[in-house]
């Protein structure tokens, strides 16, 4: 099939998703669900990397900034701009991209080759919107919320580095921290980590439910997930960039 | 009744199935046979309607399913029951949940009513004490009777069955047809049954259609398919005899 035709099928395959579910308590229920599953089970792994990265990013900057002219607060300044308009709503939304989207395209390539896809059209159930639905919305909600604590846990991990490798005492972190703040960057942050959520849950989505053949295929869907939502939030990343910051 | 008028379907330049007519009776066992890649699971998810059939026409009680919307699709697909061939039971639901869950999305009874109604459809296939097990915990032939549970649950008018018994031994593989015809006499349920077990043809097979690449080749019942004048058909049972009298 030639990329045209994914486009085209993506795009079906969405407006399937997109109609209204049968049972709006059960509909409600299955969001909750994949909530805990795509966002509560993704805290920890979101915890280490922002720790880690808020951490590296301070300690390169303050290394690279060796001019006497410069005050050391720049260092906690750059470490902010950093994570929350980059690092945050981007490498985190990649790392989920792997964890998350691996994930949904697995479970739900595995349903079909397990005919559980094929059960539910039988009974009349819209697959489609069953199934991917509210994973799409749980992403939605979910990835703003992990980008929010991501910021908040990068810039401790920054302190935290800063503090004990003694290249920018906690007076000079804070003020930083504080200088030129623009909320707008938050908001930019955020917009462009829903689109994320978004593309990640659908793209994933919708790699499983085409999948084909066996036990290798759902392995190469899962694959082929991860590689297709990295390329394209990246592709995104900068169109939004271009459109919100230029 | 469910009547298959010329039907053809193909999968790119290949044809698959070649014309086929059908009439599928009510209250009867249907069986589709056939060897291996010979177009009867390609029926059998036509008539379902999974795949959508080139030309020609599929009629449930005179009501063709071919050319509906989505919505009237979805509305008499709650009249079909099916039994997948691997059971196709929703890994991440408990047996109940399984058997509850078309209950859930297409009736307004109470939560207290369609548990009643999960557990009279589980102690129908002879599950008991299991409600709260995963389908990876309970056997193969317990998980196909989970699946006749679970498609019998909206009392449906129409039972499509795929090779109910690949994979299980000849003994539990008896116990599921025994089920599956006992099911079609109680409820009056038009059943079509795909298989190439035949001990399941000789045992509930009242009307039988054999598939030979993509053509029906023959119709009748088990007491008239032993001296068909049929060749494919001759060849299918004596090949089929041949490996049961090897085994023994």
């Amino acid at each position: 099939m030639s990329p045209i035709s994914h486009i085209g099928r993506y795009f079906v395959f969405m407006t399937r998703v997109c109609r209204q579910p049968l049972k709006w308590r059960i509909f409600g229920n299955r969001i909750l669900d994949e909530i805990e599953k795509i966002g509560i089970d993704s805290i920890g792994i979101v915890t280490i990397i922002s720790f880690f990265v808020g951490a590296v990013v301070c300690i390169q900057t303050a290394n690279n900034l060796g001019n006497p002219l410069i005050p050391t607060s720049t260092v906690a300044y750059a470490v902010r701009e950093c994570i929350i308009l980059e690092f945050s709503p981007t490498i985190i939304c990649l790392v989920l991209a792997g964890k998350v989207g691996s994930n949904i395209s697995s479970e739900i390539g595995t349903m079909r080759i397990t005919e559980q896809i094929d059960a539910l059209d039988i009974m009349g159930v819209n697959s489609a919107n069953h199934l991917v639905a509210p994973k799409v919305i749980a992403m939605i909600l979910s990835v703003p919320v992990l980008v929010i604590y991501s910021i908040a846990i990068g810039i401790i991990g920054g302190y935290v580095a800063g503090e004990y490798t003694g290249l920018v005492p906690t007076d000079a972190f804070f003020e930083g921290i504080h200088f030129i703040f623009k909320p707008y960057y938050v908001a930019y942050s955020l917009f462009k980590s829903t689109i994320f959520g978004f593309i990640i849950a659908s793209i994933a989505s919708y790699c499983g439910y085409y999948t084909h053949g066996g036990a290798l295929e759902v392995g190469k869907s899962s694959t082929t997930a991860v590689v297709i939502s990295s390329i394209v939030v990246l592709m995104f990343n900068l169109i939004i960039t271009q459109l919100l910051l230029s | 009744m469910i009547e298959a008028i010329n039907v053809v379907k193909s999968f790119g330049e290949r044809t698959i199935l070649h014309g086929i007519d059908a009439t599928f009776e009510t209250g009867k066992t249907n069986l589709i046979i056939g060897k291996s890649g010979s177009g009867k699971t390609v029926l059998l998810k036509s008539l379902v309607g999974l795949y959508d059939i080139d030309s020609g026409d599929i009629r449930y009680d005179g009501r063709s399913t071919c050319n509906l919307g989505m919505k009237q699709k979805n509305l008499m697909r709650q009249e079909v029951g099916m039994l997948f061939q691997g059971s196709a039971l929703f890994d991440s639901m408990t047996v109940e949940d399984n058997v509850r869950f078309p209950l859930d999305m297409f009736t307004d009874m109470t939560l207290e009513e369609r548990r009643e109604r999960a557990n009279f459809c589980l102690h129908r296939v002879n599950i008991i004490n299991s409600n709260k097990l995963y389908p990876s915990e309970i056997s193969g032939g317990m998980q196909k009777r989970v699946a006749i549970a679970r498609a019998i649950a909206l009392n449906p008018k129409y039972l499509f069955c795929d090779e109910p018994n690949s994979g299980l031994d000849p003994v539990t593989a008896a116990v599921i047809d025994d089920l599956i015809s006992e099911i079609t006499k109680e409820y009056g349920i038009t059943t079509i049954m795909n298989t190439h077990d035949m001990n399941s043809v000789f045992s509930i097979g009242e009307k039988i259609i054999f598939i030979n690449e993509g053509r029906k080749a023959w119709e009748g019942s088990s007491d008239t398919i032993v001296g068909s004048d049929c060749e494919p058909l001759d060849e299918f049972i004596s090949t089929t005899r041949n490996i049961v009298t090897k085994l023994k």
